[in-house]
């Protein structure tokens, strides 16, 4: 928790003679542009903010928003084809926007750390912890010896850190990667550490471990922290201030949570009323002012209908009486996977561990779990391309390992499926009108008119311009080749569409535009929905009943509300105070802003 | 590692039995006399014939020969040639040559297609890069054997500034011509290798990283960008070994380099077939064992290797 | 003057940077597919347009060599002209045998090409075949076809050629399809190692798995997912190989176990004008510039398509 360090912080500041601190990094009027063979586009402008000493500011916006770029220009590490254009990156008064790269390898590391987004691709694979390590503290003057390297592992929170040192990264998990790289950001004693999307790679529990850590240490060591972030609440919780930047430019800035109770621009109202981390209140809120969420998202371009509020959840219930029938029940789901493990030799590995729960027709049951929880393993179950070992899965009052392959075909029709990755869901050769029209050939549905006629509908259906069927996925945003997905999947009328982290890889405002969508269309066609989730903010927003997942096993389950509000398991809760954000209240105003 | 070896070990075992079973099988086990189909037109001398027929056991049933044709191979007992000169006799004379010859070739390719790839990734788009860029198509689309003569032509007889044929006076020096027409192909490609490795880890999270973390630049390029880019590098250059092989018989061929290419050119040129197996089944196993080798080294340039599972 | 700053909250004016609709659809550009966007990097390189001219041209002096010369490449070949030097209607001069050396580098053009041409398809065939199942369904089949192609691996293409041109069959059939059928035999593996790769990173893609949730069986998500995904390198390799396989073809032509010296081939010519290298080193060198700008142009095209079907250049 940042907030009672911040005053301290503070404090501190003022003692120092509040009038007289100066600044540690001040950015004024920045541009950034890059070089394109569209000519020169500029990423960045006007950007200001300013750290004061032992501060931690936070820039947040959504991906393309300019805010890691204008973090990497206070590093001097934009890439071959950016350049600073305007503006000046004054470090305790120095302008380092045109410094000679001599200038900057000498504050790099000494002067300005830095800490990467992505642990898996940020360490070099052939060199050892301790080597990538040592080498950073030689090329900054400090003492490298076996020791010293060990001390500053274990500083990050590395146990057993001279064993640890010896070992290459592909041997460490990736929390315990992003520890060697806070301990290489951080071995030199920077006085600025920029910290890119720190932990948005790692799962909820491991983040806050390592973003308490990060907290503390910066804190003992006086350190200002340039933290990047897409997602509101982590700034809000973690930083003393928010920088808010849309399209290039500062949109808005201010100390965090007057930020976040008085959201001024638009685009950060915006922001706020999508932010999921933030979500629960507001949902809660808005439906006690009988205020529809689509107003707070306004103006957006994609609104069909009601969104998932009081409405929707009427509607909802109401289905569920008319239909209460379980369409989907897994019983006692096992996989077992063989690994090998040397030569001739295999161990047993239990990815799903005798699992059961049920689905009713018209409802939302989410699983919910950390990677290595197995909650994909039981989608590709449930969907019938990955045999369980035990267990049954039994849909419609079938089970369906009894299904010859005539009837698996037919039963491919009514569950359908839609996957994470919005660059990888859709083949780039089809075109948007082919994609959807597969499923429709592949089951031999009408004739080319008819299914033209087909497509054009779901293109509606899914609020995308029938335009859109002469593109090709390259040619979308992630979250338009999403609703594409979406489209391809209603294409057979299915009654059970399966959501695997269907929404993860979005920027929030989109994240909560599909997660819109996905709601009408339930309220609309009485889909039954099983979502796959790691987002228990998400979660909150859409699901009536809730599965949670730990290491294959389902450790607790229940009605969505509950389960939030009296959670029984130590799991589920470390897991909710995981949600970056839980703790800040939201005052009944933002709704009604 | 060790469990790496191993399982790298067992893998070669199989692709040398089924090599050399081909090799063998095509030619002494399909339908015909394969004494007389080694000698085509010609009527070899008939002890001769009872020698070869004593040399490859072609009383025996097919496996049991081909136990003993390894057993034989493994034992350097190679036969004679048609002159009654025990092959693997030549083989041990003319062998260090090659060994020359194919080192030196190796260290253009590897040590200078390395430096310039490097130095062309390094300024991509620039002057040096372009011009490299088309200059190593243009030596790729050059067969070696043109390029033999040419050079041999040019610099050898024209311009007087190496020994046009190398003769018995093999030696670094005398083979420096043949060996730089040997390795030149090869150093176009590998320079191209290296120039888009270079360029793809310039780009990667972990050279940001290692920017960031206040190296100084050649520290970067070396331990970093350079290191990572040799290991595409070592796998071309060991699966490129059977191509150096081959370009050696025609090299040697052409500037008549007394080694084992030169040999294996001669002996297709007066149709030897007991001398033409028995030279490549030792070619093979030494394309298999260095093979084995740059395995392990690539295990040992990327660590990651060692554990896939 | 920034001493409270941190005390402020400041909002940009909102005309400043306008809000847009979240993720609207971009109607300003025509539908691009990423093979017409491939097109379109390509119709602007300079690489690309000289290959695909050099290559047209070569097909053309291929198919009709009597378009370029009238002069019959073996007969009227007369001693008196032996290693002659250029005359009227004889631009290139005349070899040791006396014979019209331009008018034999012409001829050849058609056996160096339908040897490549002819072993890139039979590789293709048998190699994309065999890597594709390999690399689609794995196991044991995989596993199989891995150890075959690794033991022709194991055998370098000049080396292998020497060896399966000692057998009989070989010996007495010379043609264009016995060297075609050596340099496919030795050359298949290559072509099945890059394809099984290639299947393999696009196996697992989500589009393929949601495929197969439609009902689309194995077979028919491989041939109408995974392979069209997987072309691009399999088409680069292809084009480079060409190139490839017209030298193989020389240097085992050159090494007297390739083409009959009944065929018309530069791999030949430049074998029957190694004798007189030093006297008249023009009879080599026409027949070797040929065999080099072609296979140049199959390098130089393999090279700009490389580029152009490059997944990291695309827009995502």
């Amino acid at each position: 928790m940042k907030v009672p360090h911040m005053t301290t912080s503070k404090i501190s500041v003022s003692e120092a003679g509040a009038s007289d601190v100066k600044p540690l990094l001040e950015i004024r009027d920045l541009a950034i542009s890059f070089a394109t063979s569209g000519g020169e586009v500029q990423a960045v402008r006007n950007a200001h903010l300013t750290i004061m000493p032992g501060e931690t500011v936070a820039i947040v916006g959504e991906s393309g928003s300019g805010k890691s770029t204008t973090a990497l220009a206070a590093i001097g590490l934009l890439p071959a084809n950016g350049r600073v254009s305007g503006g000046q990156i004054l470090l305790d008064g120095e302008d380092i926007a045109g410094a000679p790269e001599k200038r900057m390898i000498e504050l790099r590391g000494n002067t300005i750390g830095m800490v990467p987004q992505d642990p898996m691709s940020n360490l070099n694979p052939v060199w050892k912890i301790g080597y990538q390590v040592r080498e950073t503290l030689r090329a900054n003057g400090r003492p490298d010896g076996p020791d010293d390297v060990a001390r500053v592992l274990a500083e990050a929170g590395l146990p057993d850190a001279h064993r640890r040192a010896k070992q290459y990264p592909h041997e460490f998990s990736g929390g315990m990667r992003q520890r060697a790289l806070i301990a290489i950001g951080l071995s030199c004693q920077p006085r600025l550490l920029i910290a890119d999307e720190p932990t948005s790679a790692l799962d909820v529990t491991v983040q806050r471990q390592i973003l308490d850590h990060l907290d503390k240490m910066t804190t003992e060591l006086g350190t200002s922290v340039l933290l990047i972030t897409h997602d509101l609440g982590l700034a809000a919780e973690r930083a003393d201030k928010v920088v808010v930047m849309y399209r290039g430019n500062v949109v808005e800035a201010g100390p965090s949570l007057d930020l976040l109770r008085n959201p001024r621009h638009p685009y950060t109202q915006r922001l706020v009323a999508s932010a999921p981390s933030l979500a629960s209140r507001r949902i809660q809120v808005a439906k006690e002012l009988g205020v529809e969420s689509e107003d707070l998202l306004a103006p957006s371009e994609a609104s069909p209908g009601a969104a998932f509020t009081g409405t929707t959840a009427q509607h909802r219930a109401q289905q569920g009486k008319d239909k209460p029938e379980e369409v989907l029940r897994v019983e006692n789901l096992s996989k077992v996977f063989k690994l090998r493990s040397g030569i001739g030799r295999s161990a047993d590995f239990t990815a799903v561990d005798s699992v059961s729960f049920g689905v009713k027709r018209g409802t939302t049951t989410a699983i919910v779990g950390e990677s290595g929880s197995g909650k994909s393993t039981v989608a590709q179950m449930v969907l019938n391309l990955l045999p369980p070992t035990s267990g049954r899965i039994v849909f419609d009052g079938v089970d369906t390992a009894t299904l010859n392959s005539r009837e698996i075909f037919a039963f491919r029709r009514r569950v359908q499926p839609i996957f994470q990755d919005p660059y990888g869901s859709l083949d780039p050769m089809y075109n948007i009108f082919r994609t959807i029209e597969e499923p429709l050939r592949t089951h031999k549905v009408g004739n080319r008119a008819s299914r033209e006629k087909k497509v054009r509908e779901l293109l509606d259906q899914v609020a995308l311009p029938q335009s859109t069927m002469q593109r090709y996925p390259n040619e979308l945003s992630g979250g338009q080749r999403q609703r594409v997905a979406v489209a391809r999947a209603l294409a057979l009328d299915p009654e059970v569409i399966i959501c695997d982290e269907a929404v993860s890889a979005l920027d929030v405002l989109v994240q909560a535009q599909v997660l819109n969508l996905l709601a009408d269309l339930q309220a609309n066609l009485g889909l039954t929905y099983l979502f796959i989730t790691h987002d228990l903010a998400v979660v909150r927003q859409i699901a009536d009943h809730v599965c949670v997942m730990e290491k294959g096993r389902l450790v607790e389950t229940g009605a969505t509300d509950d389960v939030f509000d009296a959670p029984q398991q130590e799991y589920t809760k470390a897991l909710l105070n995981a949600i970056p954000g839980a703790s800040l209240m939201l005052p009944p105003e933002v709704a009604t802003a | 590692m060790i469990q790496y070896v191993l399982r790298r070990l067992l893998q070669v075992i199989p692709v040398f039995v089924g090599t050399t079973l081909l090799v063998y099988y095509m030619v002494f086990a399909l339908p015909g006399d394969p004494i007389a189909a080694l000698f085509g037109d010609r009527q070899p001398n008939p002890a001769v014939i009872a020698a070869l027929r004593q040399q490859y056991h072609l009383d025996e049933p097919f496996w049991v020969q081909y136990g003993l044709f390894l057993k034989n191979l493994f034992t350097f007992n190679l036969g004679n040639d048609f002159t009654g000169q025990p092959i693997a006799a030549t083989l041990g004379r003319v062998f260090p040559v090659t060994a020359m010859l194919a080192i030196e070739a190796l260290v253009i390719q590897g040590v200078f297609g390395v430096a310039a790839g490097l130095f062309a990734g390094l300024r991509k788009g620039k002057l040096f890069d372009s011009t490299v860029l088309i200059a190593s198509l243009v030596v790729i689309a050059i067969p070696t054997f043109v390029l033999g003569f040419v050079l041999q032509l040019v610099v050898g007889v024209q311009l007087g500034w190496a020994k046009p044929t190398v003769g018995s006076d093999a030696s670094w020096g005398t083979l420096l011509l043949p060996a730089f027409v040997l390795g030149l192909v090869s150093f176009a490609y590998v320079l191209r290798l290296t120039r888009a490795s270079v360029i793809e880890n310039m780009n990667a999270d972990y050279v940001r990283t290692a920017t960031a973390k206040g190296l100084s630049r050649p520290r970067v390029v070396l331990a970093h960008i350079l290191r990572n880019s040799m290991i595409p590098v070592a796998t071309y250059l060991g699966a490129n070994l059977g191509a150096l092989m081959g370009g050696a018989i025609v090299t040697e061929g052409i500037f008549n380099v007394p080694g084992v290419g030169q040999k294996l050119y001669q002996a297709i040129l007066r149709s030897e077939g007991p001398t033409i197996v028995a030279i490549v089944s030792v070619f093979v196993l030494i394309f298999v064992v260095a093979n084995l080798l740059v395995d392990l080294l690539y295990a040992w340039l990327d660590p990651r290797i060692r554990y896939d599972k | 003057m920034t001493s409270n700053y941190q005390a402020d909250h400041y909002v940009a004016p909102i005309d400043e940077t306008p809000l847009l609709a979240t993720d609207s659809v971009r109607t300003d550009q025509a539908p691009l597919s990423l093979w017409a966007e491939a097109w379109r990097k390509l119709r602007r390189r300079p690489l690309f347009i000289v290959s695909v001219l050099l290559i047209v041209l070569l097909v053309v002096i291929a198919l009709f060599p009597g378009l370029f010369t009238q002069v019959a490449p073996n007969d009227n070949c007369d001693l008196q002209f032996s290693d002659g030097p250029p005359t009227a209607g004889h631009p290139f001069g005349y070899t040791f045998q006396g014979c019209d050396v331009f008018s034999r580098v012409i001829h050849g053009t058609q056996a160096s090409l339908s040897v490549g041409v002819l072993s890139v398809f039979f590789v293709l065939v048998i190699g994309v075949t065999l890597g594709a199942l390999a690399g689609f369904f794995g196991g044991w089949l995989d596993a199989v076809i891995a150890r075959l192609g690794d033991i022709f691996f194991a055998l370098p293409l000049v080396l292998g050629a020497l060896v399966i041109t000692q057998l009989p069959f070989f010996k007495d059939n010379k043609s264009v399809w016995t060297v075609v059928m050596v340099i496919v035999l030795l050359a298949w593996p290559q072509m099945a190692r890059i394809t099984r790769g290639a299947v393999m990173e696009v196996r697992n893609a989500d589009f393929v798995t949601a495929a197969r949730s439609l009902g689309v069986s194995r077979m028919g998500s491989l041939l109408r997912h995974v392979l069209p995904n997987a072309l691009a390198p399999i088409i680069v390799l292809a084009t480079m190989e060409l190139g490839v396989f017209i030298v193989a073809e020389a240097t085992l032509s050159f090494l007297g176990i390739g083409l009959p010296g009944s065929v018309m081939s530069w791999g030949n010519d430049i074998a029957a004008a190694q004798p007189s290298l030093r006297t008249n080193p023009a009879v080599l060198l026409y027949p070797a510039t040929a065999l080099s700008i072609t296979v140049l142009s199959f390098i130089m095209l393999g090279d700009a398509l490389r580029d152009a079907l490059d997944p990291k250049s695309r827009q995502r």
